[in-house]
């Protein structure tokens, strides 16, 4: 009985170690790594166009689940926009757009 | 089969951007389309031809990069109807050439996947195959054209290399393949998605990464994109650039300038006074070749444009612009355009076409004429030799090159106050995404900087005998004819045409301290900047009692106040003295409306520039 409630505690450990990992790619510092784990599904990201046009661009330019990324730069106003590698290609994009990107960090390139 | 004359074929050029399709196009036809080491050179539809071993006609298209065939700009949208067949008056392509870079093959092994859905066959082109090879990139050709049901050709584009290959492919596919009905619809984001597990899995399959991937794009942005030294290196870059087009242009100019002088004089002696004499020697020499001095000048400048955009810098410009970009209300694509305009806003206004949002592109249409085009160097530099003393500051900088690089700040400034003022009076709110490729570096290659700049003395010559020649030989009759009634006082000039139409709009330009030669000169200088130079040329030549063999600048001196100077410069940052761009902002815009804005508020703004500047500099006493 004891047995599984610890299992079970520790999952749930796990689960939330996992999930404040992940953050919206617009909060990413220099040098940050990781997988995209969620493209779009968030609102309020950008008012100019439509949530489901930007999520279908950000697919298009390779920002797709499974995709790992690392910052590889910012701008130097107000650290806007990021320059990142998206597995093989760099991409240049500004923060409120990386808001509808989330992505599970998992650390920072030495 | 072989022996029947076969029709020709039509073939299409479609991939992501800056991946080699205008460089393809160029090596499969012969053109000389621009090619840049940046995404969204090409904007419109080009068209070549070229003839197969077979002695068969195949039609080339080379069409605008794009992502996805949904398209989101003007230039997409070409890409997307083209290839649909959906233009007027043009059917579908019989075969397609999709266009990879071979060392980023996801992304557009997606976009093959959707040009399946055309219907229309098509063959994989691997470009770039150079640098996949330099990296140790493993691709298992054979089974990746079995994944993706095409056949592949590996190409070098700038090395003319697989390009019978290519053409062997593109014939048999458009004799052996039928193409079926397209199916094609605007892919949802979980059919993008879907097609994005495919192509992932289909890299996986076929490509083995690159065992010396590219490291040094990455130590140089290191540099390049630093937060402080990145914008450093961009202000220096610039600064050098226009330093340079004033001081190591000198030696050359001088000698053009020598050699019409010294033509002058020749004409001066070998023919007689009179009416062909001065044909020559004002109208032609004094008109014509007071603009052709500028032409070192130009292409100094286009020396550098041309290795910021082969290189790969000019995304990276970009990227550091786009706060300064974004906080005056223009689009993150804006800053290409606008860059572009430094040599000539008319292809700068073309370029607009990669913006997506219509008022962001307008935005920049408007803007795009403040950039210091390389029309303006003549005007800028005849007034500042003329007028700049010829002084060193700080040890090293040239005072007339500081004054040139203000010009040219002055432009880039006012561009933005414009944007800015534009999107908060007029289009609030909207800002749009700025998602942008940054591509790897790669050495600017000699050959095709080499041509380019040949290009441009082309253009520069052509225009020089198309618009310049003839104009100038207008305002010569025109100041010539008539001649003043015999024992009239005065010179001969204020009895001309010209003279008369001078003094006649002189107060119009009188507050802004513009004398009637001026006034003159302006007129036929709407045509194109320089041309107001080589009327000025030509006007003082005709007047000058001496038979005009003194330089233009001399005769400048003795006769503008330093105010005057300053003030004409004012005018010239601002005012809209160029039919052509006029024209291409209406067929951009599709009416008259647009140019007709940009028209007045750019009169407006060098009306009242040269005003403020010219009663400033009376009042400090340049007057
Ligand atoms: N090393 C190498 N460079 C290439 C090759 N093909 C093209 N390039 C370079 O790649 C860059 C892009 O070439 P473009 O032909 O302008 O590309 P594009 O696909 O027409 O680009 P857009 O018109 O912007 O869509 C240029 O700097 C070319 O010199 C190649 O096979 N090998
Ligand atoms: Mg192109």
């Amino acid at each position: 009985m004891s047995d599984v409630l610890v299992f079970q505690s520790a999952s749930l450990d796990a689960g939330t170690a996992e999930a404040s990992r992940v953050r919206p790619l617009s909060s990413a510092a220099k040098g940050e790594r990781g997988v995209i784990v969620q493209v779009g599904g968030v609102t309020g990201a950008t008012e100019a166009i439509h949530a489901d046009e930007l999520e279908r661009r950000l697919l298009e330019m390779g920002f797709v689940e499974g995709a790992v990324i690392e910052v590889l730069h910012e701008g130097a106003f107000g650290r806007d926009p990021i320059a990142l590698r998206v597995d093989d290609m760099r991409v240049a994009l500004r923060r409120r757009e990386a808001a509808a990107v989330s992505v599970r960090f998992d650390g920072i390139k030495p | 089969m072989t022996d029947a004359v076969l029709p020709p074929a039509r073939v299409a050029l479609v991939g992501n951007p800056n991946s080699g399709k205008t460089a393809l196009f160029n090596a499969l036809t012969g053109s000389r389309q621009k090619v840049a080491n940046y995404a969204g050179v090409t904007v419109e539809r080009k068209e070549g031809v070229l003839t197969t071993p077979g002695g068969r006609i195949v039609h080339i298209l080379d069409l605008p990069g794009t992502y996805s065939l949904r398209a989101r700009s003007p230039d997409e949208a070409v890409t997307r109807d083209a290839v649909l067949g959906r233009l007027a008056g043009e059917v579908a392509p019989d075969v397609l050439i999709c266009v990879a870079d071979a060392t980023n093959l996801r992304l557009v092994l997606r976009l093959a996947l959707e040009l399946k859905a055309v219907g229309r066959p098509f063959v994989l082109a691997l470009n770039m195959y150079d640098i996949a090879q330099r990296q140790g990139l493993r691709i298992d050709l054979e089974q990746l054209s079995r994944e993706i049901g095409a056949p592949i050709v590996t190409t070098v584009a700038t090395r003319k290399r697989g390009i019978e290959d290519l053409v062997r492919q593109v014939d048999q596919l458009s004799l052996g393949a039928t193409p079926s009905d397209s199916v094609w619809h605007e892919p949802s984001a979980a059919e993008i998605r879907d097609a994005h597990r495919e192509a992932q899995r289909i890299v996986k399959a076929c490509v083995r990464p690159a065992e010396r991937p590219d490291t040094l794009t990455g130590k140089i942005d290191g540099v390049l994109l630093h937060p402080v030294f990145g914008l450093l290196i961009l202000l220096a870059l610039l600064f050098v650039m226009f330093q340079a087009v004033f001081t190591w242009a000198a030696p050359l100019m001088e000698l053009v300038d020598a050699g019409f002088s010294g033509l002058a004089q020749l004409v001066a002696t070998v023919l007689p006074p009179g009416l062909l004499a001065s044909f020559i020697g004002d109208g032609l020499i004094a008109g014509v070749g007071s603009v052709l001095v500028f032409l070192p000048q130009i292409l100094i400048l286009f020396f550098f444009i041309l290795l910021l955009e082969d290189s790969g810098y000019m995304a990276r410009a970009a990227f550091l612009m786009d706060k300064i970009m974004g906080g005056a209300g223009l689009h993150g694509r804006a800053f290409i355009p606008l860059l572009s305009s430094f040599a000539c806003a008319i292809p700068g206004i073309m370029s607009t076409r990669v913006i997506d949002n219509k008022h962001d592109r307008l935005t920049t249409i408007l803007v795009a004429p403040l950039m210091t085009c390389s029309a303006r160097i003549p005007v800028y530099t005849l007034i500042i030799g003329a007028f700049i003393p010829q002084q060193t500051v700080w040890g090293v900088l040239s005072l007339q090159g500081l004054v040139m690089f203000g010009l040219y700040a002055a432009g880039i400034v006012s561009a933005l106050l414009v944007s800015f003022v534009i999107r908060r009076v007029f289009w609030r709110g909207t800002v749009e995404p700025f998602m942008m490729e940054l591509p790897t570096y790669r050495w600017p290659e000699a050959r095709n900087v080499l041509m380019n700049l040949w290009t441009r003395v082309r253009i520069f010559l052509s225009r020089a005998g198309r618009i310049i020649l003839p104009l100038m030989v207008l305002i010569w009759a025109l100041s010539t004819f008539p001649y003043p009634p015999p024992g009239a006082p005065g010179p001969a000039i204020d009895y001309s045409i010209a003279g008369r139409l001078g003094h006649l709009l002189q107060p119009l330009l009188a507050p802004i301290g513009f004398n009637w030669q001026m006034t003159v000169a302006l007129i036929p200088g709407m045509a194109a900047r320089e041309v107001a130079v080589a009327a000025l040329g030509t006007v003082y030549a005709v007047g000058d009692p001496n038979g005009g063999t003194v330089a233009l600048a001399s005769a400048l001196q003795s006769q503008w106040s330093l105010a005057t100077a300053l003030s004409f410069l004012a005018w010239y940052v601002f005012a809209p003295q160029c039919v052509a761009t006029l024209a291409v902002v209406k067929r951009e815009t599709n009416g008259w409306l647009w140019p007709t804005v940009m028209f007045v508020y750019m009169v407006a703004l060098a009306y009242l520039a040269s005003l403020v500047v010219y009663h400033v500099a009376v009042a400090l006493g340049g007057g």
